[in-house]
């Protein structure tokens, strides 16, 4: 299990194009992913619903966490989404 | 049932093929809406209807391209989300069945967005209609918006909003007709922005079910139900004998006897240059400069607006090229011109040259551009002011635009204060240009954007033919042009009736111009006069359309 803290610098957060590149690379990681905003409870990254309704705006601090082999990766990969656009 | 309906006609042609209904309503699953007891075979029914429904979401996205592809495929995305694919599974587990699962399960998610940010308030109608298209496909009933159809086919709707039309196929819709709606509806610009017939404020088009042939008169307003071939045949032949007549009409605008009657195009920007050349625009009536400004952070750069400016005036030299300074306000907010307050009624608000009077500094940017760009063109350069109102508001914008270098400055009558003063405001503005699809709405207090009120959105309600001859009358006495450059020039008899009435030229969008050309032709100006005092006396649209065409013997040939 890894876990990142990243500070969301996407202008727009994690919402609109944004949001659905997250969810979209979440999905392609073979484990579990969660994600929450800043302590607050965690949820499914592969979920557009969920990552939508914790309204994560441009400044927010969110904390991804990964299961699996490919967690390292997968982190970086959302970390760029979070901190692009 | 009636095989004959008859509606407002729009944009003229004839269109012949199967009704394709535009549904929007899905009925919600009861409450207590359980399954027969296979928990897993109708969990499979619904996850196999998400999956369709993202495929599709997927596929129209692809279609669309741009932003409404960034919609869609964030749509696609709910529809195959797993977190909300779980919550289904535990809710058919209970019993529910699918339709009843989904519609709840998407409801938490919906109360979640709905009590969030601005933002996501928006999301909530994306949400909806995901939930709309998986329950319908659960229920079979059809999937709301614009249908699938591999052949082409009249699409009928209550009405049309641009959200529908963003994903438009133009070449599988043969014809519109919708319930509600006026000449200057969205569904009547489109149509006409296509060349496509279109029939509005058709009472009855809740009585046409899919798959009825239909044959759509655009310029009479006629529809008929399941007509027998020779009648296709007959309007086929009368559409093509009007597509060759207008378009053996050539040259400059004119009426029979050679009167002069300028024919003008209405552009939103150089991408719309190559159809008003090939329709035989004189010059530009009215160039929309909103285009350069919207759906940006910051306003246009000097060079950026000079190039745009100067690009739509190198196309017409000797020609006229009338722009209208940017018309922003509360109904096309601007990031970098915010409305001061928020407006419960954004048309009688601060937009127009209200805006521009309280940020002089953009339009002085953009005057400044204007006449920067004419310098080097041999086009004659003509600008204009949107919702004037007053002396004062003539004065202040004349001032400006002379300040800019600009020599010809003129205001559009939309405002019908504007319209009933026209004899003040022509000592400080060089034209006028009369916008017809505005000075109608405020004229019969109907906004435009509510479908209910289609009677009202007509210009051809006498109050409004009276504004425009009150105009036009003391634009003469002032030895001042009058234009008219709103949906009404694009109606050919109209266009006949506003000649007569004393306007000077005509612009409309361009697929209109060849028609217009031909039914000038046809007519003399004697006869549009003639036409004008009749439509003026007239008790209402029905009779003034009636009694206008009367006088106008010529454009029988043209099937109007």
């Amino acid at each position: 299990m890894a876990e990142r803290r990243v500070t969301v610098e996407s202008e727009v957060g994690l919402h609109a194009r944004p949001a659905a590149l997250f969810v979209e690379a979440a999905s392609k990681a073979a484990g579990t992913v969660t994600v929450a905003k800043g302590d607050g409870t965690p949820v499914p990254a592969k979920s557009i619903l969920a990552v939508m309704g914790l309204d994560v705006r441009n400044g927010d601090e969110i904390v991804i966490n990964v299961d699996g082999d490919d967690a390292e990766a997968v982190l970086d990969r959302l970390a760029e989404i979070a901190n692009a656009g | 049932m009636v095989d004959k309906l008859s509606g407002v006609g729009v944009s003229s042609g004839v269109g012949y093929g199967p009704a394709l209904r535009l549904t929007r309503d899905v009925p919600a699953p009861p409450a207590d809406d359980r399954h027969g007891g296979d928990a897993e075979a109708e969990y499979r029914r619904a996850a196999a209807a998400m999956e369709d429904t993202a495929q599709d979401l997927t596929a129209r996205g692809e279609r669309a391209g741009g932003q409404a592809q960034e919609v869609l495929a964030a749509q696609a995305l709910m529809a195959r989300d797993p977190a909300l694919a779980d919550d289904i599974r535990k809710r058919v587990g209970e019993g529910a069945s699918a339709a009843r699962a989904v519609s709840e399960a998407m409801a938490v998610y919906r109360q979640m967005l709905a009590g969030a940010g601005d933002y996501l308030a928006a999301r909530v109608a994306d949400l909806d209609d995901v939930r709309d298209r998986i329950v319908a496909r659960l229920l079979g009933v059809p999937v709301p918006g614009i249908p699938e159809s591999a052949e082409p086919y009249v699409l009928v709707a209550a009405d049309l909003a641009p959200a529908d039309t963003a994903v438009l196929d133009p070449d599988l819709v043969v014809a519109f007709i919708t319930r509600e709606g006026g000449p200057t509806s969205h569904t009547a610009i489109l149509a006409r922005s296509l060349g496509l017939p279109a029939v509005v404020a058709c009472a009855d088009a809740d009585t046409i079910t899919d798959g009825t042939p239909l044959l759509v008169d655009g310029a009479t307003g006629r529809v008929l139900r399941d007509p027998d071939p020779d009648t296709v045949a007959t309007a086929r032949a009368t559409a093509d004998a009007r597509a060759a007549a207008a378009a053996g009409t050539s040259g400059p605008g004119r009426t029979a006897d050679g009167h002069p009657v300028p024919l003008l195009a209405n552009i939103g920007g150089p991408a719309d240059l190559p159809a008003a050349l090939a329709n035989g625009a004189e010059g530009v009536g009215l160039y929309r400069t909103e285009f350069l400004f919207l759906d940006r952070a910051d306003a246009p750069t000097h060079e950026e607006q000079v190039a745009a400016y100067r690009e739509v005036l190198a196309a017409f030299p000797g020609g006229k090229v009338v722009v209208r300074t940017l018309d922003s306000g509360a109904d096309k907010p601007l990031a970098f011109l915010p409305p001061p307050a928020p407006e419960p009624n954004p048309a009688l608000g601060e937009r127009g040259l209200r805006m521009m009077r309280r940020f002089p500094a953009t339009l002085e940017a953009q005057l400044t551009a204007l006449a920067e760009a004419a310098a080097g063109t041999e086009a004659d350069l003509q600008v204009m002011a949107p919702m004037v109102t007053d002396v004062e508001d003539v004065e202040w914008f004349a001032a400006a635009a002379g300040k800019a270098g600009i020599e010809n400055a003129g205001i559009m009558i939309e405002v019908p204060a504007a319209a009933l003063r026209a004899r003040h405001l022509a000592e400080s503005a060089d034209f006028f240009s009369i916008g017809t699809n505005d000075l109608t709405q405020y004229t019969c207090a109907a906004d435009r954007e509510i479908g209910g009120l289609g009677r009202f959105q007509d210009p051809w309600q006498p109050g409004v033919l009276e504004l425009v001859a009150a105009t036009a009358t003391a634009a003469e006495a002032a030895g001042r042009p009058c234009g008219v450059c709103g949906e009404a020039a694009a109606d050919p008899v109209l266009a006949c009736v506003l000649t007569g009435l004393g306007v000077t030229s005509l612009s409309m969008g361009a697929a209109a111009l060849p028609l217009v050309r031909a039914a000038l032709a046809r007519s003399t100006r004697e006869q549009c006069r003639q036409a004008a005092a009749a439509a003026l006396a007239a008790r209402g649209t029905d009779e003034a359309k009636r009694l206008a065409r009367e006088r106008l013997d010529g454009l029988a040939d043209l099937g109007l």
